[in-house]
């Protein structure tokens, strides 16, 4: 028992602040923030998988994430089938995609990773804005109400309980996709990559391996954000969007899953707090992203917790 | 049929000279530092902006230009002094993160600035077309051509030629090694952010009065750069110019010949397929990793 305590002490944290929360939640408005912080979350946790563990960056995050809301929405509406249907479509088409493309892309390195995970990001918003017959082009289109086993989800607390349960499963995936022996391969690959296959581990399977599954994370909030929000429209799924999906992981911690989730929370509240001084907003981000990289190199959670461990054992 | 190609491949060149005179900046800085500066198409709005802004406070075009680059190149330095350097040691996702920050700041401060406007500047020697063989050629276009060709060639005589451009050559090659030799490198980078600056505003200004600038132009003109850069190899001069031309005539025929909605989605198809024909770009070296 208290090996668990001690393996899932953050997922025990985050049950707890998601309990907690709507004590402090005054309206919808509330709710409708923490349920896209909460999307986020699990997108962020499953790209902190490839950024923080195997060292591969992804600039093209957000179009998995629109394709599964896409997905959704187009399943759902046009095609009549079950929301629980759509999004396992949505998923497994996600993760084909990410396979065929990932098998040629992760050879590349760095910066030219970047520029290709970026291209493709890129190609997929512009086939679904062009694409309009189908995706209802700039102006987007919505999904049907998303349903389990006849319930449907229709209020923002549903909603807000649905999402919290969907972000502690996401983490406790996570968690123990870490500390399996793929955890200890990708470990490894990050560390030297050479190293690594000379020790006799297939890091090309163990690199698209992980850009599948973190692609499917972000197909999965895609979809559940489609029932959500009242328009899918294609921004969700910009470069502008990726960038964002980056900057939480970074902004968190690298190699942090309860990193991933703080990061994701942070950046998402902050343009909500920003709001009240608009013409400001985006001058207060960027000035908080540099500080904190400059400061912070690490990220917000594991410099804190440095910090913390520092005092606990002086 | 030869001269609506004429004119797509015109049309390509033009911007495209604007993709090699931002992708050389992009080349520059990360010779200088291992840092690609996604800030880069800010200073792009920053020239055209403060010069439109300029010439509205009643100064004559060529002062404003004048001007106008000079606040760029300082933006830049500010830049290099106060967000790249404190930051040196950190992690290469760090610093990208660092220079994204940095260009929604600029982004903010132009907004705030300059308001959400489209602007424009008056064509430098009027608006009648010129005949190229059947195709039409506003004589803008040719001053976009004409200062980007002069500033490259400038760029290539002063790293080939000055000992200056030469101390920024070697400490891209050795950082180390061009420390011991002498080689003040924070200089070298305050420097490289300096002329990355001068490229992006001169280019930003000439272009202006063809394509307008707004506070968000920079953030499509950036990523072209970027893909220029890293077509032709990262960290190579020559490759981010024959780059920036590629991706500019790639476009304007895919723009003509097949679909303007997806001009942007066939050049990255074709960067996709050169990265994976190879890795690191067209004149790239092959790189070894270091165990």
């Amino acid at each position: 028992m208290s090996a668990f305590l001690q393996r899932h002490r953050g997922l025990l944290i985050l049950a707890a602040c998601i309990a907690l929360l709507p004590l402090g939640v005054r309206n919808d408005y509330h709710y409708d923030v923490l349920i896209n912080a909460g999307l986020n979350a699990i997108v962020v946790v499953g790209l902190n998988l490839l950024i923080g563990y195997a060292g591969q960056i992804s600039l093209g995050h957000a179009a998995f994430f629109g394709l599964g809301a896409y997905a959704s929405a187009i399943l759902t509406t046009t095609y009549g089938w079950h929301s629980l249907t759509a999004m396992g479509a949505g998923m497994a088409g996600v993760g084909v995609l990410a396979y065929v493309v990932a098998r040629p892309i992760l050879r590349l390195k760095g910066h030219y990773l970047a520029m290709a995970t970026l291209g493709i990001g890129v190609i997929i918003s512009i086939v679904l804005n062009t694409e309009a017959q189908i995706t209802g082009g700039p102006d987007g289109m919505s999904a049907e109400p998303f349903s389990v086993f006849g319930f449907a989800f229709q209020t923002e607390k549903s909603w807000y309980w649905l999402v919290g349960g969907c972000l502690l499963a996401s983490v406790w995936l996570a968690t123990n996709l870490i500390n399996s022996p793929i955890g200890r391969a990708l470990r490894a690959l990050h560390g030297a990559e050479v190293g690594a296959r000379v020790v006799g581990i297939d890091t090309t399977h163990y690199k698209v391996l992980i850009f599948v599954i973190s692609a499917m994370f972000a197909s999965f909030a895609g979809s559940l954000f489609a029932h959500h929000t009242p328009t899918v429209t294609p921004s969700i799924l910009g470069f502008i969007k990726s960038v964002e999906f980056v900057v939480m992981a970074v902004f968190g911690g690298m190699a942090s899953v309860m990193g991933s989730v703080v990061g994701a929370f942070i950046m998402t509240l902050l343009p909500n707090v920003l709001a009240s001084i608009e013409d400001f907003e985006p001058i207060i981000l960027g000035a908080i992203m540099m500080g904190t990289m400059i400061f912070m190199p690490k990220g917000l959670v594991p410099t804190i917790a440095k910090k913390l461990r520092r005092k606990e054992a002086p | 049929m030869l001269e609506s190609s004429i004119q797509f491949i015109l049309a390509g060149l033009t911007s495209g000279a604007i993709y090699a005179l931002v992708g050389l900046g992009f080349t520059i800085i990360y010779n200088a530092s291992h840092v690609i500066n996604f800030a880069q198409g800010e200073f792009i709005v920053i020239g055209g902006m403060s010069t439109v802004a300029l010439m509205a406070a009643g100064l004559p075009l060529p002062v404003a230009i004048m001007l106008a680059t000079l606040v760029t190149m300082a933006v830049g330095m500010a830049l290099a002094k106060f967000a790249i350097q404190p930051a040196r040691d950190a992690d290469v996702v760090a610093l990208i993160i660092i220079t994204i920050g940095a260009s929604i700041f600029l982004r903010g401060i132009v907004q705030l600035v300059f308001g959400k406007d489209i602007h424009s500047l008056p064509h430098f020697s009027g608006e009648t077309p010129l005949n190229l063989m059947g195709a039409t050629l506003m004589p803008q276009s040719l001053w976009v051509m004409g200062v980007a060709a002069a500033l490259i060639l400038v760029m290539a005589w002063f790293f080939n030629a000055t000992l200056a451009g030469k101390a920024m050559l070697a400490t891209a090659y050795n950082a180390l090694a061009a420390r011991l030799m002498g080689v003040d490198t924070k200089w070298v980078l305050l420097s490289a952010f300096a002329l990355s600056a001068l490229l992006g505003a001169v280019g930003g200004i000439v272009v202006t009065p063809i394509t307008f600038v707004s506070y968000e132009s920079g953030i499509m003109l950036g990523l072209k750069g970027f893909s220029a850069a890293v077509l032709g190899g990262l960290g190579n001069g020559v490759g981010a110019v024959a780059g920036g031309l590629i991706l500019g005539i790639v476009e304007s025929m895919s723009a003509g010949y097949i679909s303007s909605a997806y001009k942007d989605a066939i050049a990255f198809v074709i960067i996709l397929v050169v990265l994976v024909a190879r890795p690191n770009g067209l004149f790239g070296k092959k790189g070894i990793d270091r165990v």
